[in-house]
Order: structure tokens, then C-alpha cells, then sequence
């Protein structure tokens, strides 16, 4: 017998019942496409057309067309991959860690966030295969049997490690989510009214039967790919930070490098879950399952999170100065007062500042709020990487090799690109998937509810009642 | 599995016995018998003709300790602060858990949060005893305290320490030292009262005030854990520097506080105490150690690859002295530091069955705690003492000393409260805990 103290608060609202639940959940899968979504469907298109086309005219023409120089030879290509895979870093922090820490509010956003754990990753992915020029030579990144001349991947290399990270953390994140999604499936499955979507419904379901030793099974793997993710999301950043820290330029060779991308990474996932939340639990009508709670919660992590970061940019600025490095001391000084101040800024207000306002009740608990900062959160984690990245090699040993960074047309329509994938990606995933956890919800009404129904596993109100679907071959 | 859900009387008056009194004033009696042995050896000069053996192979001019008046008491100097700077982190500790476990909303851990509750107050013993260290053999510790290095055009001007004047400087030290020790003391003592009113008067107010001061704990605390890291370690090694440094001392004091919290839990168990107290929180106990003794590799890993890779002379030159320095001596307790805190309670915590089983729980423990020292004493002897460390009675009885005045201090604590926060809003969550 589980308790539930008093001073917890309720996590779902309504009074629902298990089969409102499902009604709740299933009804935007099984429904006609809202008007909503199909805007935002059609401009994230028309956005993943334009930005395809500047993607295949960067491979056509070569990377000359990006604003890169020789000083600095890595700049928004390396930032927004470095974003798009620390915002992934949520999804997994929510489906596994907190599932390690048995946290019950996990359970209404962990589908989505890992979804677009998903596909943040496959974001930042793209931005590699860009990098490459050569996209179709993408496999030499393998180390293969040497075939094809002297090539060989250098292991010494933290990019390397990166294509082990990120692909095993890939697989993983995709295996949970799927495996995740399977009782939900069959759920859909088992109410469909077509003919086609029966079939595919039942394909992905994977012969789930709901049985006991099916959920014993569930529950095992749920937590054996928990404790797989855990170690695997830390290292994602950490060798990602490895790019960074494993060399000798001022400003990326700091030891504190790896835990605190994985703050920052989870700091920014987080404001990327709230935005994505927001909007959908006001257009799917979810906000008896994503509650004030579940925002609170999120907006303690996003302030927790960025504190973590902001103690380490005052560690850094410190030890700068403190190691008598005047390497290391301009490089931090040549940040917050050269040319480009204006980034350090906009990543120190929007990173440190800002989520402090979360220590207000008042502002924390606010949609309003949320929803912009979450925003302000991730250009804040933008700019860190920007600033990181570019402001570290635009002031080189010699001076006669300084230079600035001019972004053009192509670098900023490859990074728009990212964005029309991406939530072409996740609007499709929204769709045709449940964005929200059946099982795991239902698993919390008895211990969580706001108030229970008479029974909870009473009939829906839903529209399905007057028309019930358990005579399938109506049609 | 009834008996799991049998709840056993709340009501436990821990009793710090004489027989248990006695054992620690013999404890502390032998300590301080091998302290006085030891430190009369080294005086005498015995065994020191070893060390002139090595001292060619040491990297002693890449070193920056004061070695030019090294005396038998800087070691004994030194070994008090090992001791002082392990037993403070794992005081610390305990305010930290359970700082961290009311912000966490935690239900599991109220039923045992009298044990990290009842660790901070050993604080005030270690900030005096720091403090008088400090002024009484700051000049065999702190190689920064030394005039001469800010004397410029001096012969002993050091251009890089004469520049973190502004940081290292005798009374900004003091200061700071003061401010973490009275902090981190009185948030706690404000915490510990709120949790007796709470005993005897009980509703949910007492647990929001602590939530509101818990956070303000963490808040200073994740300030104060990396200055004082810098402080009372790093600064030993006074051109040294690495980022990393706070959080990889924090990971260290947190994961020993938690392997001394769940060794306590368990002995409590063993002696019939913490009936309450189920397998399934043993477990998670064991799994907050397992977890923690990998995040304290990841950062020890994290700084000493990233160091190991980049090759910087400035920075390289820490590991070099642990490698290969001073004849070698800091080699062993440098493996046996990520021996007993990785490869030990990896091993022997990984499986469910281990974290419940309280002779595996109390090995992993110790390993731990071991450990821990090893890892204080790899990161202070080599800047303090150099080629005239080593493992002696004065290494032994200083450790003795320190563990019998900490556990007479815990004991003691224990006594003066339930053993079990019986009015915790969140206690009837812990008490049917079932994982």
C-alpha cells in the first residue's frame, strides 16, 4: 500500500476517471485534424521546405557559403548543435531520472518531452551531416574495416566520441519512448474504428495484451533503460563538453566544463518542455493533467538548473583571474567587455538572471510568465554556446589573426531549418500519437486525483459513451 | 509481506550507554597514545633516513610546499587538517541531505532524518579546531601565508601568488572560514529546533519554515562548498587551480556524509532502534551511495582527464607530484582513492539484493568512508608534508581521535530527540514505504 501525504499537491484535476483518461488522451489521435494544428503543421512545413532547400544549397555549394574565417572556423553550426542536443538532455532527465527519484508528476509530461528528446537529437544531428559538406561520406565517422585508403577514425579525438555518445544515446532514448508507448498503442488499437488505422495501430503495438506478466515486464525494462539513460544522458554532455575542454584555447580548457554543460543542457530542456507543454495542454484541453504543479515543479528544476550554471560561470570568471593566467583572464575579460559584450550579456541575463525571477510564487505559477521566460531561458542557452564558442576563437595567439564572425543568409536559414524539422516532427508526433501517458496517469488518479469520481473506473463523459466503440465492425 | 506493513512504535529514546562512552574515551585515549608515539618517532627522526633515499627522485623543485623548515610538526599540523577538513565536509553533510530532501519534497528519508539531522553539530569543534590550526601552523600548511611572496623584487616574490593577493590574504581567509562555519552552523541549528517544535507540537508550519530555510542552506551552500574547497584544499597547492575543483570536493564530502548517515542507520538497526525502518529505505540508501560514489568518479574523472589531455605544465604538475613525485609515495593511496570510492561500492552495491542487505550495505560503507580519507589525504599531504608523508601511528591515532569526538558528538545529538520525526507531515509516506 503506497501513502500519499496531505501536503501533497493533487496532480490531476477534475475528477476523472480512468476512462476519461483515455477519451482525454485518445481524443486528438483519433479525431479529424483541429484548425490549430493544421496551421502550425502548414507553417512548420512551408519552414522545413525553405530551410531544406538553403541545406541542400549549402552541400551543393560548399560550406564557403556559411560566414566562417579562418580564426573562427566553428561558430553557429557547433552552437546549434550544441543547443539542439543539450535541449534533448530534458526528455531523458524526466523519463529516467525522475523515474529513479519516483517522482509522480513525471508521468503526464515524460511522452512528450521524451519525444522531443527525440527529435532535438536528430536536430542536432542534422547540423553534423552539414558540417561534413559531404553528407553521403557520413559513415567514415564509423570506424569501419579500413577499405577505403588509410582512413581511420582517430580515438583520440572527443568528436568521436561524440558519434558513440550520441548515437548510442539516440538508440536509447528511442527505445524508451517506444517501449513506452506500447500499452498506449494498444489502447488506440483496441478503439479504432478503421479498418487502416486498426492495422497500424496493431503493427506498432506489438501484440501488447495488457496481461500481467506484460506490465511486470514493462515495469522492468522501464527501469533497466533508466538506469541505462541516466549514466548515458551525463555523458552525452560531458563529451560534448569534451569537444571543448580536451584543447588548449582560453576559455574552452576548464575542468568544470562537463557537469556544467549537463546543468545547462537540462536547464534548457526544461524551458523547451514548458513551451511545448504550455501550448499543448491549452489546444489539446490537457490542463487537468499538465496542472499548475506540474509547471511549478518544472520552473523549481529550470531555477535550480540555471543556478547550477550560474555558479559555474562565477567559478570560471574566478579561477581566470585566481590562476594568473593572463591567457585565461583576457579570454573571460575580452567576453564581458570586447566586441562581444553584447552576447556575454544577453547569455548572462537571459541564464542567470532571469530564472531567478522564478523564486516568486506568484510568477512561477504564472502560464504567462512560464512561457516567456522558458523562451528567454533557451536564447540565453543560445548565447552561451555563441559566446563559448566564438568568442574563444575570434581572438587568436597573434593578433594579426583576430577576426569577427559575420553570420549569412546560409547560416541563419541552415539553423531555421532545425526548427521547421523539428516541429514538423513533434506537431506529427502530437498528432497521431498520445502526447501524454495513459497507463502511467492512470497509474497515479487513485494516489494523486484532485478528487476522486464515485469510481474510478467508471464510464467517460466523453462523446464515445452515447456512441460506444466496443462494436467495432459497426462500420 | 505483512510485516512490512506492521508499523512499530514511533516512540525511541536513543541511549548513549557508558559502555559505549567508555569505548570511545579509550578509542580517543589510544588515539591520542599513538599521536604522542607517533609524533615523538618523527621528532627523534626515525624513519626519516628513508625518505632522504628518495627525496633525489622528487619533483621537489617543480613543488612550491615550504619544505625549507619542515619540521615533525608540520605533519601533525598536516594530519589535523586532513582529519579536520574530511569530518567538517561530513558534518556538513547531513545539512545538506536534509536541506536537499525537504526542497525535494522527500518522503522516504523523514523517517530517518534525525541521523543527518543529528551530524552538523560536531561544526563548532571543527570550525575552533580549524581556526586555531590555521593561526597556529598556517605557515606550515599555507604556503601563501608566507610575506616574503608579496615582497616585490624580493627574493622570494612569486609573481602568480603575489597576484591572488587579493583572494589570499590572512584576513579574508579568516573571515571567510568564519562565515562558513557560524552559516552553515546556525541554519542548521535553526533547522534542528524547528524539527524538535515539530516533535512536540506538530502541524505542517514547522515543515514550510524548514522547507523556506533548508533552501536558504542550499542557496549559501552552493556558494560556500566550492570557496571553501578552494579554500582549505586547493589553496594548499598554491599555484594550482582548476575549476572543478568545488564540485569535486562537495561530491566527496557529500558521499562520504552518506555512507556515514546509512552506517549509522544500520547500527541503530542492529541494535534494535529505527524499527520503522524498512529494507526498502536501506535500498535507497544504497542506491543514493551507489549513485554518488559514480558521480564523484565522473568529476574526479572529468578533471583529471580534461587536466591529463590538455598537458599544461600549470596544471599537470598536481598529478605529476601524486605520480611520481617524492620518491613515488603518493602513488598507492592515489589508486587506493579510486579503488575503494569507484571499483569497490560499484561492485558491491550494483545489485538490488546488495543495497538490502545490511553487511554488504555496511562493507560498501566503510570502503567509502576509507576511501574518502585516502582522498583528503591525496589532495593535502603531497602540498604540505611532500616526501615526509607517509602512514604512521600519528596518521592512525589522528584519525582515532577525530572518529571518537565525532561519534561522541552524534551520539549525543541522538539522544536529545525521538529517534523519529514522529510529527513529520511526511512520515505516514515512509513508514508504508515499499519499493
Amino acid at each position: 500500500m503506497h501513502i500519499t501525504s496531505a501536503v501533497r499537491t493533487p496532480l490531476v484535476s477534475g475528477g476523472k476517471t480512468y476512462a476519461d483518461v483515455t477519451e482525454d488522451v485518445c481524443r486528438q489521435v483519433e479525431g479529424k485534424p483541429t484548425r490549430e494544428w493544421t496551421i502550425a503543421f502548414t507553417i512548420s512545413a512551408l519552414v522545413l521546405v525553405y530551410g531544406s532547400a538553403c541545406v541542400f544549397y549549402t552541400w551543393w555549394e560548399g560550406l564557403g557559403v556559411w560566414g566562417l574565417n579562418k580564426t573562427v572556423g566553428w561558430a553557429w553550426d557547433i552552437t546549434n548543435f550544441v543547443w539542439w542536443v543539450g535541449i534533448g538532455h530534458a526528455g531523458t532527465l524526466i523519463s529516467a531520472i525522475l523515474l529513479l527519484f519516483r517522482q509522480k508528476w513525471r508521468t503526464s509530461v515524460n511522452r512528450a518531452a521524451e519525444a522531443m528528446t527525440i527529435f532535438a537529437v536528430v536536430c542536432a544531428a542534422m547540423f553534423i551531416f552539414m558540417h561534413m559538406g559531404r553528407p553521403w561520406m557520413a559513415y567514415w565517422a564509423l570506424p569501419l574495416p579500413n577499405t577505403f585508403g588509410s582512413l581511420w577514425v582517430n580515438f583520440k579525438s572527443p568528436l568521436v566520441w561524440d558519434v558513440f555518445a550520441i548515437s548510442t544515446y539516440f538508440t536509447v532514448s528511442l527505445v524508451f519512448w517506444y517501449m513506452g508507448l506500447v500499452p498506449d498503442l494498444a489502447t488506440i488499437r483496441d478503439r479504432a474504428r478503421s479498418k487502416v488505422s486498426r492495422y497500424i495501430y496493431g503493427a506498432l503495438s506489438l501484440g501488447w495484451n495488457g496481461s500481467a506478466k506484460t506490465w511486470a515486464r514493462y515495469e522492468y525494462m522501464s527501469l533497466i533503460l533508466a538506469g541505462i539513460s541516466t549514466p548515458l544522458v551525463l555523458s552525452v554532455h560531458t563529451i560534448v563538453s569534451m569537444d571543448f575542454a580536451t584543447s588548449v584555447i582560453p576559455g574552452w580548457h576548464t575542468t568544470i566544463f562537463p557537469p556544467y554543460f549537463v546543468a545547462g543542457a537540462i536547464f534548457s530542456g526544461f524551458a523547451m518542455v514548458q513551451n511545448l507543454m504550455l501550448i499543448i495542454r491549452v489546444v489539446f484541453k490537457l490542463e487537468d493533467y499538465i496542472t499548475t504543479e506540474h509547471i511549478e515543479s518544472m520552473n523549481k528544476i529550470i531555477t535550480l538548473t540555471g543556478s547550477i550554471v550560474g555558479v559555474a560561470y562565477i567559478t570560471e570568471f574566478f579561477i581566470a583571474w585566481y590562476s594568473g593566467s593572463e591567457f585565461e583572464s583576457y579570454a573571460f575579460i575580452n567576453r564581458a567587455s570586447g566586441p562581444y559584450w553584447w552576447a556575454y550579456w544577453a547569455m548572462m541575463t537571459c541564464n542567470v538572471i532571469s530564472p531567478q525571477l522564478f523564486w516568486s510564487k506568484t510568477i512561477r505559477t504564472s502560464v504567462v510568465w512560464t512561457f516567456v521566460l522558458s523562451v528567454v531561458v533557451n536564447i540565453g542557452m543560445w548565447f552561451e554556446r555563441f559566446v563559448i564558442i566564438v568568442t574563444s576563437l575570434h581572438r587568436d595567439y597573434l593578433p594579426s589573426s583576430w577576426a569577427m564572425f559575420h553570420p549569412t543568409l546560409f547560416d541563419i536559414s541552415d539553423y531555421i531549418f532545425s526548427f521547421g524539422l523539428f516541429f514538423t516532427l513533434f506537431l506529427l508526433f502530437a498528432k497521431f500519437l498520445p502526447v501524454v501517458n495513459m497507463a502511467e496517469v492512470k497509474a497515479i488518479i487513485k494516489s494523486s486525483s484532485e478528487k476522486l469520481p464515485q469510481s474510478v473506473s467508471g464510464v467517460a463523459k466523453g462523446e464515445r459513451v452515447t456512441n460506444p466503440t466496443f462494436n467495432k465492425n459497426v462500420d | 509481506m505483512a510485516s512490512v506493513h506492521a508499523i512499530p512504535s514511533l516512540d525511541e529514546q536513543y541511549e548513549f550507554t557508558a559502555e559505549a562512552k567508555r569505548r570511545l574515551i579509550i578509542g580517543g585515549v589510544v588515539g591520542v597514545a599513538l599521536v604522542a608515539i607517533g609524533s615523538f618517532l618523527l621528532a627523534s627522526g626515525v624513519g626519516e633516513h628513508a625518505h632522504e633515499a628518495v627525496q633525489g627522485h622528487g619533483l621537489s623543485e617543480g613543488h612550491e610546499g615550504a619544505h625549507g623548515h619542515y619540521t615533525w610538526m608540520t605533519r601533525f599540523w598536516a594530519n589535523v587538517w586532513v582529519n579536520s577538513v574530511y569530518f567538517t565536509g561530513i558534518a556538513v553533510a547531513g545539512m545538506f541531505f536534509l536541506s536537499y530532501n525537504y526542497l525535494a519534497q522527500a518522503g522516504w528519508s523523514s523517517v530517518i532524518k534525525r541521523i543527518p539531522e543529528a551530524m552538523p553539530a560536531f561544526l563548532p569543534v571543527m570550525g575552533i579546531i580549524m581556526l586555531a590550526t590555521f593561526l597556529i601552523a598556517g605557515h606550515d600548511l599555507f604556503h601563501w601565508t608566507h610575506a616574503e611572496l608579496y615582497v616585490k623584487g624580493g627574493e622570494g616574490y612569486d609573481p602568480i601568488i603575489a597576484g591572488k593577493k587579493g583572494f589570499l590574504n590572512t584576513p579574508f581567509f579568516l573571515g571567510r572560514m568564519i562565515f562558513y562555519f557560524v552559516s552553515w552552523y546556525f541554519l542548521w541549528r535553526i533547522l534542528r529546533n524547528y524539527s524538535l517544535q515539530e516533535d512536540l507540537n506538530g502541524g505542517t508550519e514547522y515543515y514550510y519554515k524548514s522547507m523556506k530555510f533548508g533552501v536558504v542552506f542550499l542557496v549559501i551552500f552552493a556558494v560556500t562548498s566550492s570557496t571553501a574547497a578552494w579554500d582549505l584544499i586547493m589553496s594548499i597547492d598554491t599555484h594550482w587551480f582548476s575549476t572543478m575543483f568545488g564540485w569535486y570536493t562537495l561530491a566527496s564530502w557529500h558521499v562520504a556524509g552518506l555512507a556515514t548517515m546509512t552506517l549509522v542507520v544500520v547500527m541503530l538497526k542492529e541494535q534494535g532502534y529505527l524499527q520503522a525502518v524498512n529494507q526498502s529505505h536501506l535500498h535507497d540508501l544504497g542506491k543514493f551511495i551507489f549513485a554518488f560514489s559514480i558521480f564523484w568518479t565522473y568529476v574526479w574523472f572529468a578533471q583529471f582527464m580534461l587536466i591529463y589531455y590538455a598537458n599544461l605544465p600549470e596544471e599537470t604538475i598536481y598529478y605529476r607530484e601524486r605520480f611520481s613525485g617524492y620518491g613515488g609515495i603518493y602513488l598507492a593511496p592515489f589508486f587506493v582513492n579510486l579503488f575503494l570510492n569507484f571499483v569497490f561500492p560499484f561492485l558491491v552495491l550494483m545489485t538490488r539484493d546488495a543495497k538490502r542487505t545490511t553487511v554488504l550495505l555496511k562493507v560498501a560503507c566503510w570502503g567509502v568512508l576509507v576511501g574518502h580519507y585516502f582522498d583528503f589525504y591525496t589532495n593535502i599531504m603531497p602540498g604540505t608534508v611532500g616526501e615526509h608523508g607517509g602512514f604512521g601511528p600519528i596518521e592512525f591515532g589522528m584519525i582515532l581521535i577525530f572518529a571518537c569526538a565525532f561519534i561522541w558528538s552524534v551520539s549525543t545529538q541522538l539522544t536529545k530527540a525521538n529517534l523519529i520525526a514522529k510529527n513529520h507531515p511526511l512520515l505516514e509516506e515512509a513508514l508504508h514505504h515499499d519499493i
